[in-house]
């Protein structure tokens, strides 16, 4: 198989393959986190489950001034990763391509100069939370392989396209196959790790916040 | 047939004076992509080339790589050194038929066993003994195995001899391959593309009369002078791509400015060709210059690579399909293992026995 | 309609870049040359360059004083340019097509010296014509 044959691969069946593991995997996952449900509550509560769940997912946000050094440096630096990684995703003109080809739609891109600093923004991200996760003894005692593995498989999908975009140590053809593949594994890693946060971060949120505002006896 | 001379006793004869000979070398280094100064070397080498046999066999093809050929825009320059060669079989170009052609190709064989440059444009069917594509009654296959024998080098011309091309595109029924899958022990250079550039033909020809081998080949066995950048690497629309500045339509205002044809489906960044600088049509321009993206057509497969519109950063095949069904999979499959969770709850909660004051005291 | 009522529009030339990078490297050869006496040759058919671009590095390097033309397997123009030392070497075939562009950095482009085989061809016709004249043989 040559160069040109393993990009045709990976454009093609290799993306149908991560594309429908991902997508039966969340759909799973998500759908029947849900129909757990919860028990109908008999007791009158005082608070509001939705207020409280939905003020949780907002203010979540803006926990910074609460949080210990170690927590604020985390928060930062996770947010400009998160920022970053979803500005370089949903604005690079050659993504919303992609988007446009599979969903049907598009919208305008951010010029390359923004997508350049928003890429480097997440890769600088990326790197300092693995070297704090590394240095810090409580992160490195709470850190399993799964969040070595999760790290390494977004840290790929950002560092490959920014190569790729410069044509940096490989050819073109080549870093495309690396591109697309390393988002393939994400994608298919995706449903099985904590990478599944992409879709019940929300929900755990909003879980939380209902719990605290509920304010009631739970029958 | 006529001793082969050299190119120096050929040229003198011709009354051609050392400066016409050098200016020449001049051109001919242009054409190989080779370093301006190396026209000196060039000049001393052709000097004491030999002109070479040639045997030409077209299989399953279009003509258009001879189309390309003979059609090119640089007649002195190409009959130059289609001069420096003898032609002897080429079934589209020779004036004997029939039998007398097939002659004409025994006995160059014979005469020149070891010595003659084979050229083959066409793929070649193997799929029901080879009977899709057959010259005087004999397969491509017995054709081409035969004459590879006393070849000293095969040039594969065009994508289909190269590497299958149009015939060897899915499904392929003729069970097409290219020359490479069928000789394995001579050297051979592809000339890939859908035609090749005609002064790239002619390029390497030159380069095997000049220095009497081939030119440093990539790894798919193309001459590295030729196609060891991309189009993307050459194009002149490549500030556009750095800029992020595409075309989303071949008639909006990005089209207009002359900007990127990534989105188009140009195949440009992962093309390997000379056509951005050597260009076609005697120089005139080449594809993008005319507003279309790069289609591709001197790589393997490029039949097969999806679409020619859609962006490389596109799938090459339908992923919202498989989307759906998968969504539709993952939700019926969520829903079922829902019911059963709650089937498991309920007949846990009817075997349930109630705690009794009795049960705390014990016994 | 005529060809002006399509609003084609072309990108402002300076964007494409490659006219900096050219003269940047005729610039820095002719430095070599002044240093070393080092000639070198620029082949413009492997550089991409735009319409404009080309045309641009036409105006950018004008014409200087001297102009050659020689006439052998179609025509060839050689010119200096404005700069001393830089020249301009295009070579066409019969047919008028340019088979070779090229800048030449060195006092006079090699291809403008008379050959020693021409030249030794040359005496040896001089001589027959001599002897025709004549009609003695000439003492070498």
């Amino acid at each position: 198989m040559d160069a040109q044959e393993l990009l045709i691969w990976v454009r093609g069946t290799g993306l149908q393959i991560a594309a429908a593991v991902f997508v039966l995997g969340m759909s799973y996952r998500m759908l029947h986190l849900l129909l757990i449900g919860r028990k109908k509550s008999l007791a009158e509560a005082r608070g509001s489950e939705w207020a409280g769940g939905l003020r949780t997912m907002w203010q979540r946000n803006f926990v910074l001034p609460r949080l210990s050094p170690r927590g604020r440096f985390t928060f930062v630096a996770g947010y400009v990763f998160h920022l970053g990684f979803f500005v370089t995703l949903f604005f690079l003109s050659q993504h919303i391509a992609l988007f446009r080809a599979v969903f049907g739609f598009g919208w305008p891109a951010l010029p390359r100069g923004a997508i350049d600093i928003s890429a480097v923004l997440a890769l600088a991200a990326m790197v300092a939370l693995l070297a704090h996760r590394l240095v810090d003894p409580v992160k490195r005692l709470l850190s399993d392989y799964q969040d070595y593995l999760t790290w390494a498989l977004s840290f790929l999908p950002l560092l490959t396209g920014f190569m790729l975009l410069r044509e940096i140590a490989f050819e073109y053809v080549t870093l495309l196959t690396l591109h697309i593949a390393s988002v393939e594994l994400l994608l298919i890693a995706a449903p099985f790790t904590n990478l599944a946060h992409m879709f019940s971060t929300f929900i755990s949120r909003w879980y939380n916040g209902a719990v605290m505002g509920f304010k009631g006896i739970q029958t | 047939m006529k001793e082969h001379e050299t190119l120096e006793q050929r040229l003198g004869e011709q009354g051609v004076s050392r400066r016409a000979f050098l200016k020449f070398c001049a051109a001919l280094a242009t054409m190989m992509a080779l370093p301006p100064s190396s026209a000196g070397a060039i000049a001393a080498a052709l000097s004491q080339a030999k002109r070479p046999s040639v045997i030409w066999l077209s299989f399953q093809e279009c003509t258009g790589c001879t189309e390309s050929l003979t059609r090119s825009h640089s007649p002195t320059l190409e009959s130059l050194i289609f001069d420096m060669i003898s032609l002897d079989y080429h079934h589209t170009l020779q004036a004997a038929s029939g039998h007398a052609a097939e002659q004409a190709r025994d006995e160059a064989m014979k005469a020149f066993y070891g010595k003659y440059l084979l050229l083959v444009d066409g793929s070649i069917p193997l799929k029901d003994g080879g009977v899709y594509s057959t010259i005087a009654g004999r397969t491509n296959l017995d054709m081409l195995e035969e004459a590879a024998k006393g070849a000293a080098a095969i040039v594969a011309v065009g994508s289909c001899a190269a590497f299958g091309g149009l015939p060897n595109a899915q499904p392929n029924p003729t069970g097409a391959v290219a020359v490479s899958d069928i000789v394995r022990d001579k050297p051979i250079v592809n000339i890939s593309g859908c035609p090749p550039i005609p002064s790239v033909i002619t390029g390497v020809l030159a380069h095997y009369l000049t220095f009497g081998e081939l030119p440093a080949l990539d790894e798919l066995g193309r001459p590295k002078a030729f196609y060891g950048e991309t189009i993307h690497d050459r194009c002149y629309r490549r500030p556009f791509y750095d800029q992020g500045k595409f075309a989303k339509t071949f008639d909006d205002e990005g089209a207009r400015n002359g900007w990127c044809l990534y989105e188009l489906g140009c195949k440009g960044p992962t093309t390997h060709n000379a056509c951005a600088t050597t260009k076609w049509n005697g120089g005139a321009g080449f594809p993008i210059e005319a507003g279309h993206g790069c289609i591709g057509c001197s790589e393997p497969k490029f039949w097969d690579a999806g679409s020619f519109y859609t962006p490389l950063s596109a799938p090459a095949a339908d992923v919202a399909a498989v989307a759906q069904v998968s969504m539709i999979a993952g939700a019926g499959a969520a829903v079922a293992m829902g019911a059963l969770d709650r089937a498991k709850k309920q007949k846990l909660q009817q075997s349930r026995e109630k705690l009794t004051v009795a049960d705390l005291k014990g016994d | 309609m005529s060809l002006q009522d399509i609003h084609i529009r072309v990108a402002d030339a300076h964007t494409v870049g490659s006219l900096d990078a050219i003269l940047n490297e005729i610039a820095s050869r002719l430095h070599d040359f002044v240093d070393t006496g080092a000639t070198s040759l620029i082949d413009l058919k492997s550089l991409p360059f735009s319409a404009e671009e080309y045309e641009g590095l036409r105006a950018t390097l004008g014409r200087g004083e001297v102009t050659a033309r020689l006439d052998s397997i179609g025509d060839s123009e050689i010119y200096e340019t404005r700069f001393p030392g830089v020249w301009w070497v295009t070579h066409y075939n019969v047919e008028g097509d340019i088979v070779a562009d090229l800048i030449e950095i060195a006092s006079v482009p090699a291809i403008v010296h008379s050959q020693p085989e021409d030249i030794y061809v040359g005496l040896a016709r001089l001589r027959q014509t001599l002897t025709s004249v004549r009609g003695e043989p000439v003492e070498p």
